[in-house]
């Protein structure tokens, strides 16, 4: 089989603000995520049992459906609702950065359940409250440890983006399924975004890596 | 200063506090001592409510310990010092000590800063004061916790078995930072196996076992002509 080079050059610029877009994507809903999941993954650890029990309920939805399928439901059903069309970009975003909170909140409970408890004691027989515990003691001593976790948390939602592909959002992978359309070229293409996404997911592994180990050596100061 | 009536805690099924009576009064130093399991240790906790109470009145300075805000009121003035020292890894020395005062007293960093480095200086350890706690030994580590605990300027100071986690040549810089503490007339209660420390330091001793507790008095008293059976068992182990 021949690879089509003059093809991938042509289609190159467009894989790659596609390439741009998935970045983007997914930068602004871990972004979103991480918010979503500081405050739920806190939530599933508070005593007030209503709250925890809301989370749960969050946490154990999202991770129990298929991402593809809570896209389907905010593009396709909530419109039918609401009687408003959604924007694909807003669709995707929502879609992603709720499920990536769902994911995120998991590896914070996690990440503050590992902090020895007698860190929450000091503070607290200090006169601290629970917040500013949570805030200056438990926190920033979790942030530490979930950094690997968050990094493959960000790698596979820069994977999963690409199922945003079917609601027409212009991501890498829906750009690849354009120029096929239009070239019939599907195995030169779809090798090519292959290659884009591992460089991608590889540079940020690496960089995570990096962060991990400098955060090792800040601990030892 | 601190009153404690039938006080009585169950984790689960265990009862590990089977109805205590205590009163710590202003600038005396209480030492309790009693086998392990002995509910020494959640007596002490259940003083500034780490651990909740199953039934049972605190009165702390007046003030009972019923509610939150009441909780965080009492916290202030009672500080605590674990076994296991609790500093916290990711700050230095100096931003173990100001946390509290600065983020609860609402001290100026200058003024918190000020006051750490008074008590560092008192514990012996002022040239530690921006090493972060994995650089200290066990017993400098301890030393800062007590510096931290300190520096909320309370009025009664608990000792959780500060010294059990202690390697033996550490024990005795430590003891000596307490014994310091007590003679400035700070009031104290002390969970420990150190016998020397309750003798010398001590003005009540209280003996407890099996969630009650079983015997106080002076050192003398307890140490050389102990009534209970339990008591003299105990001691005639340890001693």
């Amino acid at each position: 089989m021949d690879f089509d080079f003059e093809l991938i050059a042509n289609s190159f610029p467009l894989l790659l603000a596609g390439a741009g877009i998935t970045l983007r994507i997914t930068v602004i809903s871990v972004g979103l995520g991480l918010f979503i999941g500081m405050f739920v993954g806190i939530a599933r650890l508070i005593k007030f049992w209503p709250v925890r029990f809301i989370a749960r309920v969050y946490v154990d939805f999202i991770r129990g459906t298929p991402l593809l399928v809570q896209i389907f439901i905010i593009y396709f059903a909530l419109p039918v609702i609401f009687k408003q069309r959604i924007d694909p970009f807003i669709a995707a975003i929502a879609a992603c950065s709720i499920n990536s909170g769902a994911y995120i909140a998991e590896i914070f409970r996690a990440g503050i359940q590992s902090i020895d408890k007698g860190q929450t004691e000091a503070g607290r027989s200090l006169g601290m409250s629970w917040v500013q515990t949570m805030r200056y003691i438990i926190l920033p001593q979790a942030f530490k440890r979930i950094i690997p976790p968050l990094g493959n948390e960000f790698i596979a939602m820069l994977k999963d983006s690409s199922l945003v592909s079917v609601i027409g959002f212009e991501e890498l992978t829906r750009r690849g399924q354009l120029i096929i359309a239009r070239t019939y070229a599907s195995f030169d293409i779809w090798i090519t975004v292959a290659i884009i996404y591992l460089v991608m997911t590889l540079t940020i592994s690496r960089f995570v890596d990096f962060l991990e180990r400098r955060f090792k050596i800040d601990d030892k100061n | 200063m601190i009153r404690i009536k039938n006080l009585h805690k169950k984790f689960g099924q265990l009862h590990v506090l089977r109805g205590i009576d205590a009163h710590i009064k202003e600038k005396e130093v209480v030492v309790i001592i009693g086998p392990s399991g002995s509910g020494k240790s959640t007596f002490l906790r259940c003083i500034n409510y780490l651990e909740e109470p199953t039934e049972g009145e605190i009165v702390v300075n007046g003030i009972p310990l019923n509610n939150a805000s009441n909780i965080n009121q009492v916290r202030m003035e009672v500080g605590m010092v674990f076994q296991r020292f609790n500093l916290f890894p990711h700050l230095t020395v100096m931003q173990n000590i100001c946390l509290a005062p600065m983020k609860v007293r609402k001290l100026s960093a200058a003024e918190a800063e000020k006051k750490a480095h008074e008590l560092l200086a008192k514990v012996g350890l002022s040239d530690k004061a921006y090493n972060y706690p994995d650089q200290l030994s066990g017993g400098q580590q301890q030393r800062v916790a007590i510096a931290r605990a300190l520096a909320m300027h309370p009025q009664i100071m608990l000792f959780d078995e500060p010294t059990s986690a202690l390697d033996p040549e550490m024990i005795k810089e430590v003891l000596e930072v307490m014994k310091n503490l007590a003679y400035e007339g700070m009031t104290m209660a002390v969970v420990t196996h150190e016998m020397g420390f309750a003798r010398e330091v001590g003005d009540r001793v209280i003996f407890m076992d099996e969630g009650r507790i079983v015997e106080e008095g002076t050192p003398d008293q307890i140490f050389s002509q102990a009534q209970e059976e339990r008591t003299k068992s105990f001691l005639s182990k340890i001693l």
